[in-house]
């Protein structure tokens, strides 16, 4: 189709479908005014039943539990998605090697900005840990920290240190740390089914709501999840930057 | 008044669809189907929303204050994490594009038609 | 039940498992482990079944059963059709998994840790009750299967295609993502069985339609109902054959359990009043796709994009069989899938076979050349019989239901539409084998415009070679077996009447899965194979033979035919392939146009 007919053939069915989602999206409670029932019970029972007070990570790790397993599995898989659409084929200039990537310096690299990033790896991931580990507690969780806990490592590249970022968090371990993770999940739902009969059945200690080792395995589950976005986000942004220096280095020619 | 969040959201799913449809680099579009998403997000908290409503997390409030939905903010998380994770592997399918086709408009990429 | 969650669970460990050991294992290892884990995943299923026949199951996660009938966790709702499309979608896993063992030449843990993961969601996506689990597998499979969509990336086609896949089936996603909130806002409810019981007794109103709408879109678009399936050809097209098998027999015909799964415990209370109206919006969606699939298969001389719009064609027919939303047609649709998917993924597999031995798919390239290959040629040929629903193989069996069906609620043209259908699907199969395995028929089309680059399908190793392992011949062989036996066993057939008669008891449904309680299902009448239903299978067999012959012989009467008669026929066909451009901006404005008219349909018609 022409650009001129694909266009106004979309507007007449924009037109049509807008008209349709504002029908369907009037029949909807006023704004502020939701009173649906799953909230309610949730907020009656979680404090109390798991002892967790952050009732999203709650709902998360526990009472949906099996959800955020297909989650972590779509993270999982795309990321290994990614690794294999930009992996290397028999036609392909090799990867970058290690000299080459040296002798690189991204623009804007300057001792100011060394400087900074050095202060910020810490920082990055000491925060992670702290969101992941505090999941049940306060607002926060393993998806939340592990990016935080992924940018510790990017900081360095930001820093114009590519190689040094590489050699921090190098391809492997972020696959095995992603892999870990999610298989590190699925097990502590295993360990509900072995010990506690029901597949994902909070088997562990229940602890004192608001105390660090509280609600059972939901802090455990935080973590994996954590390991596994950190790992990631890693790989997905090494693949990147790896492709980024092939261009740099196949422009500069 | 109580219906805008929704009225943004019904825009935000079309105006995405919009620029898909209009790109003529796949980068645009990929970015495009970020705001698409983007419009489940507003639906789903804007569902949840109570007024007067805490947030889930009753570290420091007593349990049984009225406090907004926390199920649409998991639907929300999951959601996020879907589409980050999408929108990864099609900019990686971008990259590849462009070193296969020499090109990033869809009017180039040429290798399927009837 | 305490393994019912292991048959998702065990493949995604698995999956990280060969991830993490992915560059040190060889690939002998992957494969075997792979198998044996598909394996374990359908002897799972089948356990689960036996057990669902007998009762239905009910698995609430994290040991958290409903609050006074409120759902707090998520629910495995396994009933017999739940549990057999599981284990039909993990026999399809295991055959392409083992099909790639002499496949590909190469493959590393990367392919077999995303074809489990593909397999856990897809059986998660079939067992489960909680309607935000289903999209969250639903997103599941997407993901896995755009990336081995992508596989070859040394080609610009699989590129290409990926990306179309990605962009139009996330757009549907999104869409199902705010059905799904505004069923929650209506109801505060996730779980299947507690929205149908809040909606019940009250009569649908726009948002409840709406939001089906939306629904059905979503899954529709996976299953590649016109005019969201402008993704499929593309797709089927550059995807690694053992992957398309798994888009074309299971993926497609998942998103079509989808539909019915979610009308059946949702919809079918609100919406009984307007039964009829939503049944001829469903029929016509069908009929429209299964033609239309038809005449672009028959026209394509790609042979992957053939079995694409074939089984494009047989989703309109499934559809349709769904669509009637009687019990009997749902029946008739479980059957038809079962012998469809397994028809179709030999079928796929076979031209696997030629690909792997003459480095290209296309029918004319390959003329004559299969004249050695004299298995191959017989398997495709019963395929392509099987197809036109022969009297006899399941997939017969399952038209027949449909066809009952159609005449129970007076859609006595349907069972014609079918045939249309059954004659240019098969024939296409027939001409093919007849062309490719006989030498017969012309070995240039007449008047070929541009078509040559389309066959641009180059093999992973771009050579020919002279020899075919057996084994890509014996996993084809097995599953035709399936697809012509499986309609014979004594008792299968009444099985899947109650199955589905069950699947279609909406109280019934409520009951089970919130209680616990004993179902209670309403009597079940089991129906026969008509005289008639032999004549319109047989109709279409002969039909199929027919325009094959026609085709292939047919060249003198080609010139005799005025050409005005031709003329316009074919501007339209040429107007028709045209719309298939490949370009993302014409098949979203496509789908936004498809989804607009399903919106304003079912909003003028049943609210």
């Amino acid at each position: 189709m022409t650009r001129r007919t694909r266009l106004v053939m979309f507007g007449i069915a924009a037109a049509g479908l807008g008209v349709v989602l504002i029908y369907g999206l009037a029949g909807l409670p006023a704004f502020g005014d939701y009173h649906g029932v799953y909230g309610h019970v949730i907020d009656r029972i979680g404090v109390t039943e798991r002892h967790a007070t952050d009732l999203v990570t709650a709902l998360n790790f526990d009472f949906r539990a099996f959800d955020t397993l297909g989650e972590e599995f779509i993270l999982f898989g795309s990321v290994l998605g990614v690794v294999l659409i930009l992996r290397e084929v028999r036609d392909d200039h090799e990867r970058p090697r290690q000299q080459e990537a040296e002798e690189h310096s991204f623009a804007g690299a300057s001792a100011a900005l060394r400087a900074m990033a050095l202060g910020l790896i810490p920082t990055l991931i000491a925060l992670g840990v702290y969101i992941v580990v505090h999941g049940q507690i306060t607002p926060g969780g393993g998806f939340q920290g592990g990016l935080i806990l992924a940018a510790g490592p990017l900081a360095v590249f930001l820093a114009g240190r590519y190689v040094r970022m590489k050699r921090v968090a190098p391809h492997a371990m972020g696959e095995i740390g992603d892999a870990a993770g999610a298989m590190g999940y699925a097990l502590v739902g295993l360990g509900g089914l072995v010990f506690a009969g029901v597949f994902f059945k909070n088997f562990l200690p229940l602890g004192i709501p608001g105390h660090l080792l509280s609600a059972g395995q939901i802090d455990v589950a935080s973590v994996a999840v954590g390991l596994e976005v950190s790992g990631a986000f890693l790989v997905a942004w090494s693949e990147f930057l790896d492709q980024a220096i092939l261009v740099r280095r196949n422009g500069a020619r | 008044m109580s219906f805008l969040p929704f009225a943004i959201a019904a825009w935000l799913f079309l105006i995405g669809l919009y620029g898909i449809v209009s790109s003529r680099n796949l980068i645009r579009a990929i970015l495009s189907l970020t705001v698409v998403q983007s419009a489940t997000y507003v639906v789903l908290l804007g569902v949840g929303y109570v007024h007067g409503g805490r947030a889930p997390i009753f570290a420091d409030i007593p349990a049984g204050t009225p406090a907004v939905d926390p199920v649409v903010q998991v639907l929300v998380l999951t959601d996020i994490v879907i589409g980050a994770t999408v929108t990864a592997m099609l900019l990686a399918l971008a990259v590849q594009a462009h070193k296969r086709f020499g090109s990033l408009d869809p009017q180039d990429l040429r290798a399927l038609r009837d | 039940m305490h393994i019912t969650a292991l048959a998702i669970v065990v493949p995604m460990i698995a999956a990280a498992l060969l991830v993490v050991g992915r560059h040190s294992s060889p690939r002998l290892l992957n494969d075997l482990a792979a198998a044996g884990v598909g394996l374990s995943v359908v002897t799972i299923s089948a356990i689960l079944l036996v057990r669902a026949i007998h009762d239905p199951i009910v698995y609430w996660m994290g040991g958290w059963r409903p609050n006074h009938m409120v759902a707090v966790g998520i629910s495995l709702s396994i009933d017999p059709i739940g549990a057999g499309m599981a284990a039909f979608a993990a026999v399809l896993v295991t055959a392409a998994l083992v099909y790639s063992w002499r496949y590909f030449d190469g493959a590393d843990g990367l392919f077999h840790a995303l074809m489990l993961v593909f397999l856990a969601a897809m059986v998660g996506f079939c067992l489960t009750g909680d309607l935000f689990n289903l999209i969250v597998f639903f997103e599941l499979m997407g993901a896995v299967a755009y990336a081995l969509t992508a596989y070859r990336t040394e080609e610009r086609g699989p590129i290409q295609g990926a990306i179309n896949f990605a962009i139009t089936n996330s757009v549907a996603a999104y869409a199902t993502f705010i059905g799904a909130a505004l069923l929650y806002a209506r109801t505060g409810a996730l779980n299947l069985a507690q929205i149908g019981a809040a909606l019940d007794g009250h009569t649908a109103d726009a948002l409840v339609v709406v939001a089906m709408v939306l629904l059905f879109v979503g899954f529709l678009t996976k299953a590649a109902a016109v005019p969201l399936h402008f993704w499929s050809a593309d797709a089927h097209a550059v995807a690694p054959t053992p992957i398309c098998v798994l888009l074309s027999a299971v993926m497609a015909e998942l998103g079509l359990y989808a539909v019915a799964r979610v009308y059946w415990t949702v919809f079918a209370g609100g919406l009984s009043p307007h039964v009829d109206e939503l049944r001829a919006i469903l029929i016509a969606l069908g009929t429209v796709t299964a033609l239309w699939g038809g005449i672009m298969c028959y026209a394509q001389r790609h042979l992957k994009r053939l079995l694409a719009f074939s089984t494009i064609s047989h989703v309109g027919v499934i559809a349709c069989g769904v669509g009637l939303l009687t019990a009997r047609g749902l029946a008739g649709a479980a059957t038809y899938v079962v012998g469809q998917g397994f028809t179709k993924g030999a079928l796929f597999m076979l031209v696997g076979v030629l690909l792997h031995r003459f480095g290209t798919v296309d029918e004319f390239d390959l003329h004559g050349r299969g004249r050695e290959m004299r298995v191959a040629g017989v398997l495709l040929g019963v395929g392509g019989l099987a197809l036109t629903a022969m009297p006899g193989v399941t997939l017969f069996f399952g038209k027949s239901l449909i066809d009952g069906a159609a005449l129970d609620d007076r859609y006595a043209w349907l069972p014609a539409v079918f045939v249309i259908s059954s004659i240019l699907t098969g024939g296409a199969v027939l001409r093919v084998t007849g062309r490719v395995f006989m030498g017969w028929g012309a070995s240039q089309r007449q008047d070929d415009v541009r078509l040559r680059h389309v066959a641009e399908e180059k093999d992973e190793q771009r050579v020919e070679r002279d020899f075919t392992p057996p084994l890509m011949l014996i996993v084809p062989a097995v599953l035709l077996a399936g697809a012509i036996v499986i309609g014979l066993i004594p008792g299968a057939l009444p099985a899947i009447e109650t199955a589905a008669a069950h699947f279609a008891d909406h109280a019934a449904y409520a009951r089970w899965v919130l209680t616990g309680g004993a179902p209670h299902f309403t009597a079940v009448r089991h129906t026969h194979v008509e005289t008639v239903d032999y004549l319109y299978g047989s109709a279409g067999t002969l039909g199929a033979i027919a325009i094959a012959a026609l085709t292939l012989f047919g060249s003198t009467l080609h010139q005799r035919v005025p050409a005005a008669l031709i003329g316009p026929p074919r501007a339209a066909l040429t107007a028709l392939r045209g719309l298939h451009s490949g370009h993302i901006g014409d098949y979203v404005a496509w789908w936004t146009l498809g989804t607009a008219m399903l919106g304003g349909a079912s909003l003028i018609l049943l609210t």
